[in-house]
Protein backbone atom coordinates (compact mmCIF):
# COMPACT_ATOMS: atom_id res chain seq x y z
CA UNK A 1 0.00 0.00 0.00
CA UNK A 2 0.77 3.55 -0.65
CA UNK A 3 1.96 5.45 2.23
CA UNK A 4 -0.01 7.99 3.39
CA UNK A 5 0.33 11.00 5.54
CA UNK A 6 -2.07 12.69 8.16
CA UNK A 7 -2.95 16.01 8.46
CA UNK A 8 -4.95 17.50 11.10
CA UNK A 9 -5.43 21.14 12.60
CA UNK A 10 -7.75 21.50 15.28
CA UNK A 11 -10.88 24.27 16.45
CA UNK A 12 -10.79 24.68 20.33
CA UNK A 13 -13.07 26.20 22.45
CA UNK A 14 -12.19 27.33 25.93
CA UNK A 15 -14.53 28.74 28.26
CA UNK A 16 -13.43 31.49 30.20
CA UNK A 17 -13.33 31.32 34.17
CA UNK A 18 -15.25 34.84 34.75
CA UNK A 19 -17.71 35.44 37.31
CA UNK A 20 -20.48 37.16 34.72
CA UNK A 21 -21.04 36.53 31.01
CA UNK A 22 -19.77 38.34 28.00
CA UNK A 23 -22.14 40.63 27.14
CA UNK A 24 -24.40 40.90 30.61
CA UNK A 25 -24.17 40.49 34.23
CA UNK A 26 -26.31 37.41 34.36
CA UNK A 27 -23.90 34.82 36.32
CA UNK A 28 -21.86 32.07 34.65
CA UNK A 29 -21.98 29.71 37.57
CA UNK A 30 -22.34 26.16 36.94
CA UNK A 31 -25.55 24.17 38.56
CA UNK A 32 -28.34 26.81 38.70
CA UNK A 33 -32.04 26.43 38.30
CA UNK A 34 -32.84 26.02 34.88
CA UNK A 35 -33.11 29.44 32.63
CA UNK A 36 -31.91 31.24 36.04
CA UNK A 37 -29.20 32.82 34.91
CA UNK A 38 -30.57 34.81 31.94
CA UNK A 39 -31.80 38.57 31.04
CA UNK A 40 -32.94 40.63 27.83
CA UNK A 41 -29.50 40.36 26.60
CA UNK A 42 -28.59 37.00 26.85
CA UNK A 43 -31.91 35.83 25.45
CA UNK A 44 -31.65 38.07 22.79
CA UNK A 45 -34.91 40.52 23.49
CA UNK A 46 -35.28 43.04 21.32
CA UNK A 47 -34.52 46.02 22.13
CA UNK A 48 -31.83 44.97 24.90
CA UNK A 49 -27.85 46.40 24.52
CA UNK A 50 -25.12 44.14 24.72
CA UNK A 51 -21.78 45.37 26.76
CA UNK A 52 -18.58 43.61 26.50
CA UNK A 53 -17.28 42.11 29.58
CA UNK A 54 -13.41 43.78 30.14
CA UNK A 55 -12.22 40.35 31.51
CA UNK A 56 -13.15 38.68 28.79
CA UNK A 57 -10.93 40.74 26.33
CA UNK A 58 -7.87 40.64 28.97
CA UNK A 59 -7.86 36.68 29.28
CA UNK A 60 -8.30 36.53 25.39
CA UNK A 61 -4.95 38.27 25.27
CA UNK A 62 -3.42 36.79 28.73
CA UNK A 63 -3.96 33.10 26.23
CA UNK A 64 -2.57 34.73 22.88
CA UNK A 65 0.48 36.50 24.60
CA UNK A 66 1.03 32.87 26.00
CA UNK A 67 0.77 31.05 22.29
CA UNK A 68 2.79 33.85 20.59
CA UNK A 69 0.17 34.99 19.03
CA UNK A 70 0.20 38.89 17.82
CA UNK A 71 -2.49 41.09 19.44
CA UNK A 72 -4.19 43.21 16.96
CA UNK A 73 -4.46 46.68 17.68
CA UNK A 74 -8.59 46.50 16.20
CA UNK A 75 -10.57 44.01 16.79
CA UNK A 76 -14.70 44.06 17.11
CA UNK A 77 -17.47 41.57 16.75
CA UNK A 78 -19.32 39.90 13.95
CA UNK A 79 -22.94 38.35 13.75
CA UNK A 80 -22.91 34.74 12.80
CA UNK A 81 -26.45 33.40 11.97
CA UNK A 82 -28.34 30.66 12.59
CA UNK A 83 -31.04 29.28 13.71
CA UNK A 84 -31.40 26.46 16.06
CA UNK A 85 -33.05 26.64 19.65
CA UNK A 86 -29.80 26.64 21.68
CA UNK A 87 -29.24 30.08 20.46
CA UNK A 88 -31.83 32.56 21.69
CA UNK A 89 -30.89 35.24 19.26
CA UNK A 90 -30.76 33.19 16.22
CA UNK A 91 -27.39 34.51 15.76
CA UNK A 92 -24.14 34.05 17.87
CA UNK A 93 -21.96 36.68 18.61
CA UNK A 94 -18.80 36.23 17.57
CA UNK A 95 -15.47 37.23 15.52
CA UNK A 96 -14.59 37.12 11.91
CA UNK A 97 -13.02 39.97 10.46
CA UNK A 98 -10.73 41.24 12.74
CA UNK A 99 -10.16 38.53 15.44
CA UNK A 100 -8.47 39.18 18.37
CA UNK A 101 -4.99 37.41 18.33
CA UNK A 102 -3.56 35.80 14.74
CA UNK A 103 -0.23 33.93 14.04
CA UNK A 104 1.16 32.39 17.16
CA UNK A 105 2.50 28.65 17.79
CA UNK A 106 2.95 26.32 20.91
CA UNK A 107 5.94 23.73 20.97
CA UNK A 108 4.84 20.46 21.50
CA UNK A 109 7.39 17.58 22.03
CA UNK A 110 6.64 14.14 20.55
CA UNK A 111 9.71 12.27 19.52
CA UNK A 112 11.17 15.56 19.08
CA UNK A 113 9.96 19.43 19.66
CA UNK A 114 7.91 21.07 16.58
CA UNK A 115 5.87 24.01 16.15
CA UNK A 116 1.98 24.08 15.97
CA UNK A 117 0.61 27.16 14.23
CA UNK A 118 -1.89 28.90 15.87
CA UNK A 119 -3.88 30.82 12.76
CA UNK A 120 -5.88 33.07 14.95
CA UNK A 121 -8.53 33.31 18.38
CA UNK A 122 -11.07 34.76 18.35
CA UNK A 123 -13.81 36.14 21.55
CA UNK A 124 -17.60 34.46 21.42
CA UNK A 125 -20.66 33.75 23.53
CA UNK A 126 -21.40 30.00 24.19
CA UNK A 127 -25.10 28.62 23.10
CA UNK A 128 -28.02 27.14 25.80
CA UNK A 129 -28.38 23.15 26.38
CA UNK A 130 -30.76 20.96 24.99
CA UNK A 131 -32.37 18.18 27.02
CA UNK A 132 -33.83 15.86 24.71
CA UNK A 133 -36.83 13.95 26.30
CA UNK A 134 -36.65 10.27 26.04
CA UNK A 135 -40.26 9.36 26.18
CA UNK A 136 -41.75 12.77 24.59
CA UNK A 137 -41.51 14.27 21.32
CA UNK A 138 -39.80 17.51 22.77
CA UNK A 139 -36.73 19.18 24.01
CA UNK A 140 -35.88 21.18 27.10
CA UNK A 141 -34.26 24.20 26.27
CA UNK A 142 -31.75 25.57 29.57
CA UNK A 143 -30.05 29.44 28.52
CA UNK A 144 -27.68 29.26 31.23
CA UNK A 145 -24.87 28.69 29.46
CA UNK A 146 -25.66 30.98 26.79
CA UNK A 147 -23.66 33.88 26.48
CA UNK A 148 -21.10 32.61 28.69
CA UNK A 149 -17.74 33.75 27.43
CA UNK A 150 -15.46 31.24 25.00
CA UNK A 151 -11.99 32.00 22.57
CA UNK A 152 -11.92 29.51 20.27
CA UNK A 153 -7.97 28.58 19.48
CA UNK A 154 -7.75 27.74 15.77
CA UNK A 155 -5.05 26.37 14.63
CA UNK A 156 -2.94 25.80 11.14
CA UNK A 157 -2.85 22.39 9.62
CA UNK A 158 -0.03 21.02 11.40
CA UNK A 159 -0.10 17.94 13.26
CA UNK A 160 0.47 15.00 11.93
CA UNK A 161 -0.72 12.43 14.72
CA UNK A 162 -3.38 11.64 17.10
CA UNK A 163 -0.46 11.86 19.77
CA UNK A 164 0.71 15.51 18.25
CA UNK A 165 -3.25 16.18 18.74
CA UNK A 166 -2.94 15.20 22.40
CA UNK A 167 0.17 16.95 22.77
CA UNK A 168 -0.85 20.09 21.77
CA UNK A 169 -4.38 19.88 23.84
CA UNK A 170 -2.02 19.15 27.11
CA UNK A 171 -0.04 22.11 25.54
CA UNK A 172 -2.80 24.46 25.67
CA UNK A 173 -4.47 23.23 28.82
CA UNK A 174 -1.92 23.59 30.75
CA UNK A 175 -1.25 27.25 29.80
CA UNK A 176 -4.54 28.12 29.77
CA UNK A 177 -4.73 26.15 33.60
CA UNK A 178 -1.51 28.70 34.62
CA UNK A 179 -3.02 31.44 33.07
CA UNK A 180 -5.85 30.49 35.51
CA UNK A 181 -8.34 31.57 32.70
CA UNK A 182 -10.54 28.25 32.59
CA UNK A 183 -10.33 24.50 34.21
CA UNK A 184 -9.77 23.23 30.71
CA UNK A 185 -12.32 20.08 31.34
CA UNK A 186 -12.67 17.96 28.20
CA UNK A 187 -15.11 15.88 29.97
CA UNK A 188 -16.87 18.70 31.37
CA UNK A 189 -17.49 21.05 28.64
CA UNK A 190 -15.18 23.67 29.12
CA UNK A 191 -12.37 22.97 26.80
CA UNK A 192 -14.01 20.99 23.35
CA UNK A 193 -12.01 19.75 20.66
CA UNK A 194 -13.24 19.89 16.81
CA UNK A 195 -10.69 18.32 14.32
CA UNK A 196 -10.22 18.56 11.08
CA UNK A 197 -8.38 15.97 9.11
CA UNK A 198 -7.28 15.05 5.34
CA UNK A 199 -4.75 12.34 4.26
CA UNK A 200 -2.60 12.66 1.05
CA UNK A 201 0.36 10.86 -0.15
CA UNK A 202 3.55 10.76 1.46
CA UNK A 203 5.64 14.00 -0.10
CA UNK A 204 2.64 15.42 -1.88
CA UNK A 205 2.97 19.18 -0.89
CA UNK A 206 -1.23 19.86 -1.51
CA UNK A 207 -3.44 18.78 1.01
CA UNK A 208 -6.40 16.59 0.51
CA UNK A 209 -9.97 17.04 1.18
CA UNK A 210 -10.80 17.77 4.57
CA UNK A 211 -13.44 16.48 7.53
CA UNK A 212 -14.34 18.16 10.13
CA UNK A 213 -15.25 15.93 13.39
CA UNK A 214 -17.36 17.39 16.36
CA UNK A 215 -18.38 15.48 19.69
CA UNK A 216 -14.77 14.79 20.75
CA UNK A 217 -14.83 14.69 24.70
CA UNK A 218 -11.82 12.96 26.24
CA UNK A 219 -8.06 12.51 24.54
CA UNK A 220 -8.80 8.66 24.08
CA UNK A 221 -12.02 9.66 21.81
CA UNK A 222 -9.77 12.09 19.71
CA UNK A 223 -7.67 9.31 19.49
CA UNK A 224 -10.07 6.67 18.15
CA UNK A 225 -11.88 9.21 15.99
CA UNK A 226 -8.70 10.36 14.33
CA UNK A 227 -7.74 6.43 13.52
CA UNK A 228 -10.98 5.90 12.40
CA UNK A 229 -11.41 8.84 10.11
CA UNK A 230 -7.70 8.79 8.73
CA UNK A 231 -8.48 4.88 8.24
CA UNK A 232 -11.78 5.59 6.32
CA UNK A 233 -10.15 8.35 3.59
CA UNK A 234 -7.57 6.41 3.11
CA UNK A 235 -9.75 3.74 2.48
CA UNK A 236 -11.58 5.78 0.42
CA UNK A 237 -8.74 7.19 -2.16
CA UNK A 238 -7.30 3.60 -2.23
CA UNK A 239 -10.84 2.27 -3.82
CA UNK A 240 -10.42 5.21 -6.24
CA UNK A 241 -13.75 7.40 -4.64
CA UNK A 242 -13.16 10.98 -3.29
CA UNK A 243 -13.09 12.25 0.19
CA UNK A 244 -16.19 14.46 0.61
CA UNK A 245 -16.01 17.91 2.60
CA UNK A 246 -18.44 17.54 5.20
CA UNK A 247 -18.81 17.81 9.33
CA UNK A 248 -18.73 14.56 10.65
CA UNK A 249 -19.84 13.05 14.38
CA UNK A 250 -18.38 11.30 16.32
CA UNK A 251 -20.31 8.41 17.98
CA UNK A 252 -17.95 6.98 20.84
CA UNK A 253 -20.10 3.94 21.45
CA UNK A 254 -20.61 2.92 18.61
CA UNK A 255 -16.08 3.50 17.63
CA UNK A 256 -17.57 5.18 14.42
CA UNK A 257 -18.29 8.76 12.58
CA UNK A 258 -21.61 9.93 10.72
CA UNK A 259 -22.13 12.47 8.14
CA UNK A 260 -23.93 15.41 10.01
CA UNK A 261 -23.97 17.61 7.19
CA UNK A 262 -22.45 17.63 3.45
CA UNK A 263 -20.67 20.49 1.79
CA UNK A 264 -24.31 21.15 -0.03
CA UNK A 265 -25.69 21.74 3.19
CA UNK A 266 -22.95 23.88 4.78
CA UNK A 267 -24.58 26.63 6.26
CA UNK A 268 -24.79 30.62 5.01
CA UNK A 269 -23.89 32.39 8.11
CA UNK A 270 -24.56 35.52 6.76
CA UNK A 271 -22.25 36.86 8.38
CA UNK A 272 -22.18 40.65 9.55
CA UNK A 273 -20.18 43.26 11.66
CA UNK A 274 -22.39 43.40 15.00
CA UNK A 275 -23.58 46.76 15.40
CA UNK A 276 -24.61 47.00 19.05
CA UNK A 277 -20.79 46.30 19.77
CA UNK A 278 -18.36 49.26 19.48
CA UNK A 279 -15.34 48.17 18.02
CA UNK A 280 -11.93 47.71 20.45
CA UNK A 281 -8.41 49.64 20.05
CA UNK A 282 -5.97 47.50 21.95
CA UNK A 283 -2.79 49.75 22.54
CA UNK A 284 0.41 48.82 23.27
CA UNK A 285 0.29 50.06 26.75
CA UNK A 286 -2.97 48.12 27.62
CA UNK A 287 -0.81 44.49 26.00
CA UNK A 288 2.16 45.71 28.70
CA UNK A 289 -0.37 45.48 31.26
CA UNK A 290 -1.28 42.25 30.62
CA UNK A 291 2.19 41.07 29.80
CA UNK A 292 3.36 42.05 33.17
CA UNK A 293 1.00 39.71 34.52
CA UNK A 294 1.72 36.17 32.78
CA UNK A 295 2.81 34.32 35.54
CA UNK A 296 5.60 31.34 34.98
CA UNK A 297 4.83 29.02 32.86
CA UNK A 298 5.61 25.03 33.07
CA UNK A 299 8.37 24.82 30.57
CA UNK A 300 10.09 27.92 32.16
CA UNK A 301 9.40 26.60 35.83
CA UNK A 302 10.75 23.12 35.02
CA UNK A 303 13.83 24.56 33.97
CA UNK A 304 13.97 27.01 36.78
CA UNK A 305 13.41 23.47 39.06
CA UNK A 306 16.17 21.61 37.27
CA UNK A 307 19.04 23.95 38.25
CA UNK A 308 17.41 25.57 41.73
CA UNK A 309 16.01 22.52 43.68
CA UNK A 310 17.45 18.63 44.57
CA UNK A 311 14.66 16.78 43.04
CA UNK A 312 14.25 14.31 40.56
CA UNK A 313 12.86 15.23 37.21
CA UNK A 314 9.97 12.88 37.91
CA UNK A 315 9.16 14.89 40.55
CA UNK A 316 9.50 18.13 38.49
CA UNK A 317 7.11 16.80 35.73
CA UNK A 318 4.57 15.70 38.23
CA UNK A 319 4.71 19.58 40.30
CA UNK A 320 4.69 21.41 37.77
CA UNK A 321 1.55 20.02 36.10
CA UNK A 322 -0.58 22.47 38.06
CA UNK A 323 0.31 25.54 38.89
CA UNK A 324 -1.47 25.51 42.38
CA UNK A 325 1.02 22.52 43.63
CA UNK A 326 3.69 24.04 41.91
CA UNK A 327 2.75 27.03 43.79
CA UNK A 328 2.38 24.84 47.41
CA UNK A 329 6.02 23.68 46.03
CA UNK A 330 7.52 26.83 46.46
CA UNK A 331 6.09 28.51 49.29
CA UNK A 332 6.93 25.65 51.79
CA UNK A 333 10.28 25.09 50.44
CA UNK A 334 11.12 28.69 50.37
CA UNK A 335 10.09 28.53 54.27
CA UNK A 336 13.32 26.47 55.02
CA UNK A 337 11.60 22.24 54.14
CA UNK A 338 13.74 20.00 52.47
CA UNK A 339 12.67 20.08 48.73
CA UNK A 340 12.10 16.42 48.34
CA UNK A 341 10.34 15.86 51.38
CA UNK A 342 7.91 18.87 50.19
CA UNK A 343 7.94 16.78 46.53
CA UNK A 344 6.95 13.48 48.72
CA UNK A 345 3.87 14.77 50.47
CA UNK A 346 2.43 16.70 47.82
CA UNK A 347 2.74 13.86 44.88
CA UNK A 348 2.36 10.90 47.51
CA UNK A 349 0.00 12.03 49.84
CA UNK A 350 -1.96 15.08 48.32
CA UNK A 351 -2.44 13.64 44.78
CA UNK A 352 -3.76 10.11 46.49
CA UNK A 353 -6.31 12.19 48.72
CA UNK A 354 -7.59 14.29 46.20
CA UNK A 355 -7.96 11.14 43.59
CA UNK A 356 -9.59 9.69 46.81
CA UNK A 357 -11.94 12.75 46.94
CA UNK A 358 -12.43 12.89 43.67
CA UNK A 359 -10.88 16.51 43.93
CA UNK A 360 -9.09 18.46 41.13
CA UNK A 361 -5.74 19.91 42.12
CA UNK A 362 -6.34 23.08 42.00
CA UNK A 363 -8.55 22.64 44.97
CA UNK A 364 -5.86 21.57 47.15
CA UNK A 365 -6.12 23.19 50.16
CA UNK A 366 -3.19 23.32 51.89
CA UNK A 367 -1.30 25.73 53.67
CA UNK A 368 2.67 25.89 52.97
CA UNK A 369 3.48 26.88 56.62
CA UNK A 370 1.41 23.91 57.97
CA UNK A 371 3.37 21.71 55.57
CA UNK A 372 6.65 23.00 56.10
CA UNK A 373 5.55 22.87 59.89
CA UNK A 374 4.41 18.94 59.32
CA UNK A 375 8.00 18.43 57.73
CA UNK A 376 9.39 20.08 60.85
CA UNK A 377 7.80 17.84 63.85
CA UNK A 378 8.55 14.89 62.07
CA UNK A 379 12.09 16.01 61.67
CA UNK A 380 12.60 17.03 64.98
CA UNK A 381 10.91 13.28 65.76
CA UNK A 382 7.72 15.18 67.93
CA UNK A 383 5.56 12.38 65.87
CA UNK A 384 7.11 9.24 63.41
CA UNK A 385 6.09 9.04 59.95
CA UNK A 386 2.90 7.38 60.68
CA UNK A 387 1.37 9.70 62.71
CA UNK A 388 2.21 13.04 60.49
CA UNK A 389 0.08 10.77 57.47
CA UNK A 390 -2.64 10.55 59.90
CA UNK A 391 -2.37 14.40 60.46
CA UNK A 392 -1.47 15.15 57.18
CA UNK A 393 -4.78 13.89 56.28
CA UNK A 394 -6.30 15.86 58.77
CA UNK A 395 -4.38 19.62 56.93
CA UNK A 396 -5.89 18.07 53.56
CA UNK A 397 -9.39 18.01 54.74
CA UNK A 398 -9.51 20.98 57.26
CA UNK A 399 -6.55 22.64 57.21
CA UNK A 400 -5.45 22.76 60.53
CA UNK A 401 -2.33 23.74 62.22
CA UNK A 402 -0.39 20.39 62.51
CA UNK A 403 1.94 21.60 65.68
CA UNK A 404 -1.62 22.35 67.32
CA UNK A 405 -3.33 19.82 66.11
CA UNK A 406 -0.54 16.83 67.51
CA UNK A 407 -0.49 18.91 70.87
CA UNK A 408 -4.49 18.65 71.07
CA UNK A 409 -4.71 14.85 70.02
CA UNK A 410 -1.23 14.08 72.31
CA UNK A 411 0.03 12.47 69.37
CA UNK A 412 3.30 13.58 69.96
CA UNK A 413 5.82 10.81 70.83
CA UNK A 414 6.74 11.01 74.22
CA UNK A 415 8.34 7.83 75.26
CA UNK A 416 11.89 9.05 77.04
CA UNK A 417 14.89 6.38 76.49
CA UNK A 418 14.02 5.19 79.86
CA UNK A 419 10.41 4.61 79.61
CA UNK A 420 11.08 2.73 76.45
CA UNK A 421 13.69 0.51 77.55
CA UNK A 422 11.33 -0.47 80.49
CA UNK A 423 8.69 -1.13 77.81
CA UNK A 424 10.86 -3.11 75.41
CA UNK A 425 11.87 -5.27 78.36
CA UNK A 426 8.65 -6.22 79.06
CA UNK A 427 7.93 -7.34 75.44
CA UNK A 428 11.10 -9.52 75.39
CA UNK A 429 10.09 -10.84 78.23
CA UNK A 430 6.46 -11.22 76.56
CA UNK A 431 8.06 -13.28 73.70
CA UNK A 432 10.40 -15.40 74.58
CA UNK A 433 9.98 -17.91 71.42
CA UNK A 434 10.50 -14.59 69.35
CA UNK A 435 13.69 -13.70 70.45
CA UNK A 436 15.21 -17.13 70.76
CA UNK A 437 14.28 -16.81 66.72
CA UNK A 438 16.08 -13.49 66.73
CA UNK A 439 18.91 -15.27 68.51
CA UNK A 440 19.12 -18.32 66.54
CA UNK A 441 19.72 -15.85 63.55
CA UNK A 442 15.93 -15.25 62.16
CA UNK A 443 16.33 -11.91 61.80
CA UNK A 444 12.90 -11.55 60.64
CA UNK A 445 11.75 -11.90 64.59
CA UNK A 446 12.78 -8.49 65.01
CA UNK A 447 10.16 -6.90 63.25
CA UNK A 448 7.35 -8.55 64.99
CA UNK A 449 9.06 -7.58 68.35
CA UNK A 450 9.17 -3.84 66.93
CA UNK A 451 5.69 -3.90 65.97
CA UNK A 452 4.54 -5.22 69.65
CA UNK A 453 6.38 -2.29 71.06
CA UNK A 454 4.61 -0.15 68.94
CA UNK A 455 1.37 -1.63 70.10
CA UNK A 456 2.54 -1.31 73.75
CA UNK A 457 3.16 2.58 73.43
CA UNK A 458 0.17 2.94 70.93
CA UNK A 459 1.99 4.15 68.37
CA UNK A 460 3.96 7.18 70.38
CA UNK A 461 7.15 6.21 70.31
CA UNK A 462 10.20 6.91 67.44
CA UNK A 463 10.66 3.66 65.84
CA UNK A 464 14.25 4.17 65.18
CA UNK A 465 15.01 4.75 68.67
CA UNK A 466 12.84 0.88 69.28
CA UNK A 467 14.69 -0.54 66.99
CA UNK A 468 18.20 1.08 68.60
CA UNK A 469 17.15 -0.03 71.80
CA UNK A 470 15.87 -3.15 70.91
CA UNK A 471 19.12 -4.33 69.62
CA UNK A 472 21.09 -2.98 71.91
CA UNK A 473 18.96 -5.58 74.31
CA UNK A 474 19.49 -8.67 72.47
CA UNK A 475 22.67 -8.52 71.02
CA UNK A 476 23.66 -8.14 74.43
CA UNK B 1 -29.76 50.08 -13.20
CA UNK B 2 -32.35 47.23 -12.10
CA UNK B 3 -30.87 44.41 -10.01
CA UNK B 4 -32.97 41.24 -11.03
CA UNK B 5 -33.39 38.92 -8.10
CA UNK B 6 -34.60 35.68 -9.64
CA UNK B 7 -37.07 32.47 -7.99
CA UNK B 8 -33.57 30.92 -6.94
CA UNK B 9 -32.34 33.72 -5.08
CA UNK B 10 -35.64 33.75 -3.51
CA UNK B 11 -36.01 30.50 -2.57
CA UNK B 12 -32.37 30.51 -0.59
CA UNK B 13 -33.34 33.75 1.12
CA UNK B 14 -36.21 32.59 2.14
CA UNK B 15 -35.02 29.45 3.47
CA UNK B 16 -32.04 31.40 5.12
CA UNK B 17 -34.77 33.43 6.91
CA UNK B 18 -36.70 30.39 7.80
CA UNK B 19 -40.04 31.86 5.94
CA UNK B 20 -42.70 30.01 4.06
CA UNK B 21 -43.75 32.37 1.23
CA UNK B 22 -47.17 31.83 -1.05
CA UNK B 23 -46.12 32.04 -4.85
CA UNK B 24 -47.85 35.91 -4.77
CA UNK B 25 -45.81 36.73 -1.81
CA UNK B 26 -42.76 35.72 -4.04
CA UNK B 27 -43.46 37.57 -6.51
CA UNK B 28 -44.01 40.71 -4.28
CA UNK B 29 -40.82 40.29 -2.64
CA UNK B 30 -38.83 39.87 -5.89
CA UNK B 31 -39.96 43.05 -6.50
CA UNK B 32 -39.09 44.64 -2.63
CA UNK B 33 -36.28 42.98 -2.89
CA UNK B 34 -34.63 44.79 -6.31
CA UNK B 35 -36.40 48.10 -5.55
CA UNK B 36 -34.08 48.52 -2.11
CA UNK B 37 -30.92 46.81 -4.14
CA UNK B 38 -31.35 49.48 -6.40
CA UNK B 39 -31.58 51.92 -3.73
CA UNK B 40 -28.92 50.48 -1.74
CA UNK B 41 -26.85 50.43 -5.28
CA UNK B 42 -26.52 54.62 -5.77
CA UNK B 43 -24.18 54.57 -2.88
CA UNK B 44 -21.73 52.86 -5.67
CA UNK B 45 -21.55 56.27 -6.90
CA UNK B 46 -19.44 57.67 -4.19
CA UNK B 47 -15.75 56.90 -4.77
CA UNK B 48 -15.08 54.89 -1.16
CA UNK B 49 -11.20 54.53 -2.76
CA UNK B 50 -9.53 54.34 0.82
CA UNK B 51 -12.28 54.38 2.93
CA UNK B 52 -12.14 51.45 5.57
CA UNK B 53 -15.45 50.21 6.45
CA UNK B 54 -17.33 51.40 9.45
CA UNK B 55 -19.68 48.65 11.70
CA UNK B 56 -21.76 51.56 13.34
CA UNK B 57 -22.10 55.50 13.57
CA UNK B 58 -20.65 56.25 16.81
CA UNK B 59 -17.49 57.58 17.04
CA UNK B 60 -16.44 55.81 20.40
CA UNK B 61 -14.55 52.69 21.40
CA UNK B 62 -13.79 50.43 24.07
CA UNK B 63 -16.66 50.53 26.13
CA UNK B 64 -16.39 48.04 28.88
CA UNK B 65 -18.21 46.69 31.94
CA UNK B 66 -17.03 44.97 34.97
CA UNK B 67 -16.52 41.43 35.11
CA UNK B 68 -19.10 41.61 38.07
CA UNK B 69 -22.75 39.72 38.25
CA UNK B 70 -25.70 42.24 39.08
CA UNK B 71 -28.46 40.53 37.74
CA UNK B 72 -30.42 38.04 39.99
CA UNK B 73 -33.04 34.89 39.07
CA UNK B 74 -34.07 35.78 36.22
CA UNK B 75 -36.23 33.09 34.62
CA UNK B 76 -39.55 33.92 35.55
CA UNK B 77 -39.13 36.88 33.32
CA UNK B 78 -37.18 34.88 30.78
CA UNK B 79 -40.22 32.19 30.62
CA UNK B 80 -43.12 34.71 30.74
CA UNK B 81 -44.12 34.64 27.05
CA UNK B 82 -43.74 31.27 26.24
CA UNK B 83 -46.00 29.02 24.31
CA UNK B 84 -44.57 25.84 26.76
CA UNK B 85 -42.67 25.29 29.49
CA UNK B 86 -41.75 23.24 31.95
CA UNK B 87 -40.16 23.29 35.83
CA UNK B 88 -38.43 26.27 34.73
CA UNK B 89 -37.42 24.68 31.06
CA UNK B 90 -38.77 25.91 27.50
CA UNK B 91 -40.20 23.32 25.91
CA UNK B 92 -40.22 23.19 21.84
CA UNK B 93 -40.32 20.14 19.44
CA UNK B 94 -37.76 17.94 19.41
CA UNK B 95 -34.56 19.27 17.86
CA UNK B 96 -31.42 17.08 17.35
CA UNK B 97 -28.71 18.13 15.20
CA UNK B 98 -28.79 15.66 11.76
Amino acid sequence: MKEYEIVIGLEVHVELATKSKIFCGCSTAFGGAPNSHTCPVCTGMPGSLPVLNKKVVEYAMAVGLATNCAISPQTKFDRKNYFYPDNPQDYQISQLYLPICRDGFVEIDVEGKKKVGIHEIHMEEDAGKLIHDETKDCSYVDYNRAGVPLIEIVSKPDMRSAKEVIAYLEKLRILIQYLGVSDCKLQEGSMRADVNLSVRLRGETEYGTRTEMKNLSSFKAITRAVDYESKRQIALLESGQVVEQETRRWDDEKGASFTMRSKEDAQDYRYFPEPDLLPLLIDHAWIETIKAKQPEFRDEKIKRYQTEYQIPEYDILILTENKHTADIFEATVALGANPKKVSNWIMGEALRLLKESEKDAKDLCLTPAHLAKLIELVDKRVINNTTAKEVFEVMFHEDVDPEKYVREHGLKMEMEDGQLEDMIRQVIEDNPQSVEDYRNGKKKAMGFLVGQTMKATKGKADPAAINRILSELLDN
Amino acid sequence: MTKKIDDKTIAYVSTLASLELLPEEKESAKKDLSQMLDFVDCLSQLDTEGVSPMSNVFNEVNVFREDEVVNSDGSEATLHNAPEKKDRYFVVPKTIEP
